[in-house]
């Protein structure tokens, strides 16, 4: 009983994964080098963010939205200014609408895989790399990707660094 | 001298007689049933009229919260168990239960944890107040430290129904009497089984749902945090894939009532024996497939919505086979009209509108509308109060003279059904369009438009809570003294509790009877 409840976070997390439902995306994925860019189609995708808990942050996209084919791939940064007057762990957890487009959406590098640290009053530029699997269903046209802003000082990993891959220090 | 009960209160906390440990269980209910019932008119009366009247919008989320609590786990399935330890050996002509000791620590466990589920409204600082079904975060993150008091209560009540599930049943497997064969076995006893397999199969996600949440809160987990990489819908389905069986388990036991009482009073047997036991089984079932249509607005995927509301949708089928078959049992039957029967009827009507409302709540596109709304109120108290409650004391009703020996006074009995089932109505009933009109559940206060219903709603509420001062008269009457009862009782009851003198000696069937 006691081993079936910690499997059970786990568990979730794979048929989330395995069936794309939950609007969630898992993880860096890579590039198929024999992916062609869908020209006729054009996708629009939103960008939006939350701070959870009223965290004292400053956390918005860089730009508002974007278009991109199929195939196509993209850099979007977020600004992050950490205004909590200490330093700070965060992750952010992702959620795509709608939820059935959330497994075409892809992304090769993002500032939510891993925790971020923010010293207090630090202001950095995020990056998210990510395209748009051709095989995305001919009715979607527009897609929101939104970001959460969680604090998990508490839940810090021994292994969090002060500056990840692609974070701009401003 | 051995096998006989000791004096006094020591009697009771010793004993491991199913008789008396029925009737502590019973005892139990009835007392948690009026706690309970003051907590609904604290909420009705605060609801008589719009703004702050009474009580502060913290204390009523309290009473919501535990209201509900302990309506489901202090009333509902306490009484359910108690009618199985009473009714469940003298039906298959066993002499007690086969643990009896188990059975004593199962009941006297109750006691504690209801203490201590109570114990939060006095102690310093708020009681739960997140609503019966305790989602997280508001149960983990934002809750009162005396949720962990509810944790602990909740892992109690879980410990003592499984162990009273357990010696159900071991009991029914092993102590029927020569010559019943599984196809014979009275269908209350047929309910019970279903349900004890029911309670095995879900109370340690209760459990497991509890202890997550302790974690979370105190352990530096989180399962329900998306912080840690938890994630708060995972919450959800833990508690309804507890939650739904749970609501199937304080329903079965009412359909085993049911299909006893309608046959002896209508002086036929059963119709569609079979039918009934395995529209049952499918019923039990079905349960485990549906939970997520308590779900549907969380974002679950097209499919998974499409397919919880065809199994939702499917439970209508074995239960439609029950309401056919109750009617059918009546159907050229010489019916008469007393209190037990009255129930029973009652029950069969309105809890088919509660039915009806279920079917409505399990289509997708109108679920959004009806969501946490009255009319999901109005519909679970239909199949609540007028489903469950109802066979309770319908139970109770018939099987009162057979354990005290006396009858119950009929009038007072039909003043009492009369009076609950209109109340109910009166209650209850305008919930629905309250419901449809947009009010929505667990608010201390409302717009204006909604002050009438309300109104009604809190008279009719307040005229149930007298009503039942009633049937705490009549059943205390009834257990000292009155019209003596036979060992037949009621002229059409069929079974093998009706060959044994009315009341039944402390110790029955110590030689099993023949079974033809």
């Amino acid at each position: 009983m006691f081993g079936f409840c910690f499997m059970l976070v786990p568990l979730y997390a794979l048929v989330c994964k395995q069936t794309g439902i939950n609007g969630k995306v898992f993880g860096a994925v890579a590039i198929d080098p024999n992916m062609m860019v869908d020209k006729s189609r054009t996708i629009t995708v939103q960008f939006s963010t939350t701070l959870h808990e009223n965290l004292l942050f400053k956390f918005k996209p860089l730009v508002k939205h974007i278009e991109l084919h199929p195939g196509e791939t993209k850099t979007v940064y977020f600004y992050a200014e950490n205004n909590t007057g200490r330093n700070i762990v965060v992750q952010a957890i992702p959620s795509i609408s709608p939820g059935e487009a959330a497994r075409y959406l892809k992304k090769t590098q993002c500032f939510c895989f891993t925790q971020q640290k923010l010293l207090k009053g630090e202001k950095v530029d995020m990056p998210v790399v990510f395209h748009l699997d051709p095989g995305i269903h001919d009715d979607v046209h527009v897609i929101t990707l939104n970001y959460t802003l969680f604090d998990a000082t508490d839940f810090a990993r021994k292994d969090v660094k002060h500056f990840t891959e692609g974070r701009i220090e401003l | 001298m051995s096998g006989m009960p000791q004096k006094g209160f020591k009697r009771w906390i010793f004993t491991t007689n199913h008789k008396d440990i029925g009737t502590l269980y019973l005892v139990l209910s009835l007392i948690m049933f009026i706690v309970a019932g003051v907590m609904a008119l604290i909420i009705r009366g605060e609801l008589f009229q719009p703004g702050q009247r009474l009580i502060t919008p913290e204390f009523f989320n309290q009473m919501t919260t535990l209201h509900g609590l302990i309506m489901v786990f202090g009333v509902i399935m306490p009484a359910m168990t108690g009618l199985a330890n009473w009714l469940v050996p003298l039906m298959i002509g066993a002499p007690d239960m086969a643990l009896p000791r188990l059975n004593n620590w199962s009941f006297w466990i109750l006691p504690f944890a209801f203490g201590l589920l109570i114990s939060t409204l006095i102690l310093p600082g708020p009681a739960p107040d997140f609503g019966w079904t305790f989602y997280a975060p508001l149960s983990t993150t934002y809750a009162p430290p005396s949720t962990d008091f509810m944790i602990f209560a909740i892992h109690m009540m879980g410990l003592s129904s499984i162990m009273g599930a357990l010696n159900i049943i071991v009991t029914i497997f092993n102590l029927r009497a020569p010559g019943m064969t599984w196809m014979k076995m009275p269908i209350f006893v047929w309910s019970w089984l279903i349900t004890a397999f029911l309670l095995l199969a879900v109370m340690p996600v209760l459990a497991g749902c509890v202890t997550m949440m302790l974690m979370d809160r105190h352990f530096g987990t989180s399962f329900f945090n998306a912080a840690g990489g938890g994630d708060p819908v995972l919450f959800q389905h833990v508690f309804w894939f507890f939650g739904h069986p749970e609501v199937y388990i304080l329903i079965l036991p009412a359909f085993g009532v049911i299909s006893e009482i309608i046959p002896a009073f209508s002086r036929k047997k059963l119709f569609g024996y079979r039918f009934m036991v395995w529209a049952t089984v499918i019923i039990a079932l079905l349960s485990f497939v549906v939970w997520m249509h308590h779900m549907f607005t969380t974002g679950a995927p097209v499919a998974a919505q499409l397919f919880f509301m065809y199994t939702t949708m499917l439970v209508a089928v074995p239960t439609g086979i029950k309401v056919f078959n109750w009617v059918a049992t009546m159907w050229r039957g010489s019916l008469t009209f007393e209190t037990p029967m009255l129930f029973a009827i009652a029950f069969v009507v309105m809890f088919t509108i509660s039915g009806f409302t279920g079917i409505m709540l399990s289509l997708v596109p109108d679920d959004y509308q009806y969501r946490d709304s009255y009319f999901v109120v109005a519909h679970f108290h239909y199949a609540l109060v007028s489903g469950s409650i109802f066979a309770i004391m319908a139970a109770v009703y018939h099987w009162l003279p057979k354990w005290t020996g006396y009858y119950y006074n009929e009038r007072l009995g039909q003043w009492h059904f009369w009076l609950t089932t209109i109340s109910m109505n009166i209650t209850f009933l305008p919930m629905h369009f309250l419901g449809l009109a947009g009010m929505p559940r667990r608010i201390p206060d409302y717009p204006l438009q909604f002050t009438d219903f309300n109104q009604i709603c809190t008279i009719g509420a307040f005229i149930f809570g007298l009503a039942q001062l009633i049937f705490v008269y009549v059943v205390y009457k009834a257990t000292k003294g009155g019209k003596k009862a036979d060992a037949q009782v009621w002229e059409g009851a069929r079974g093998l509790e009706w060959t044994l003198p009315s009341p039944p000696p402390y110790h029955t069937f110590e030689t099993p009877p023949a079974v033809d």
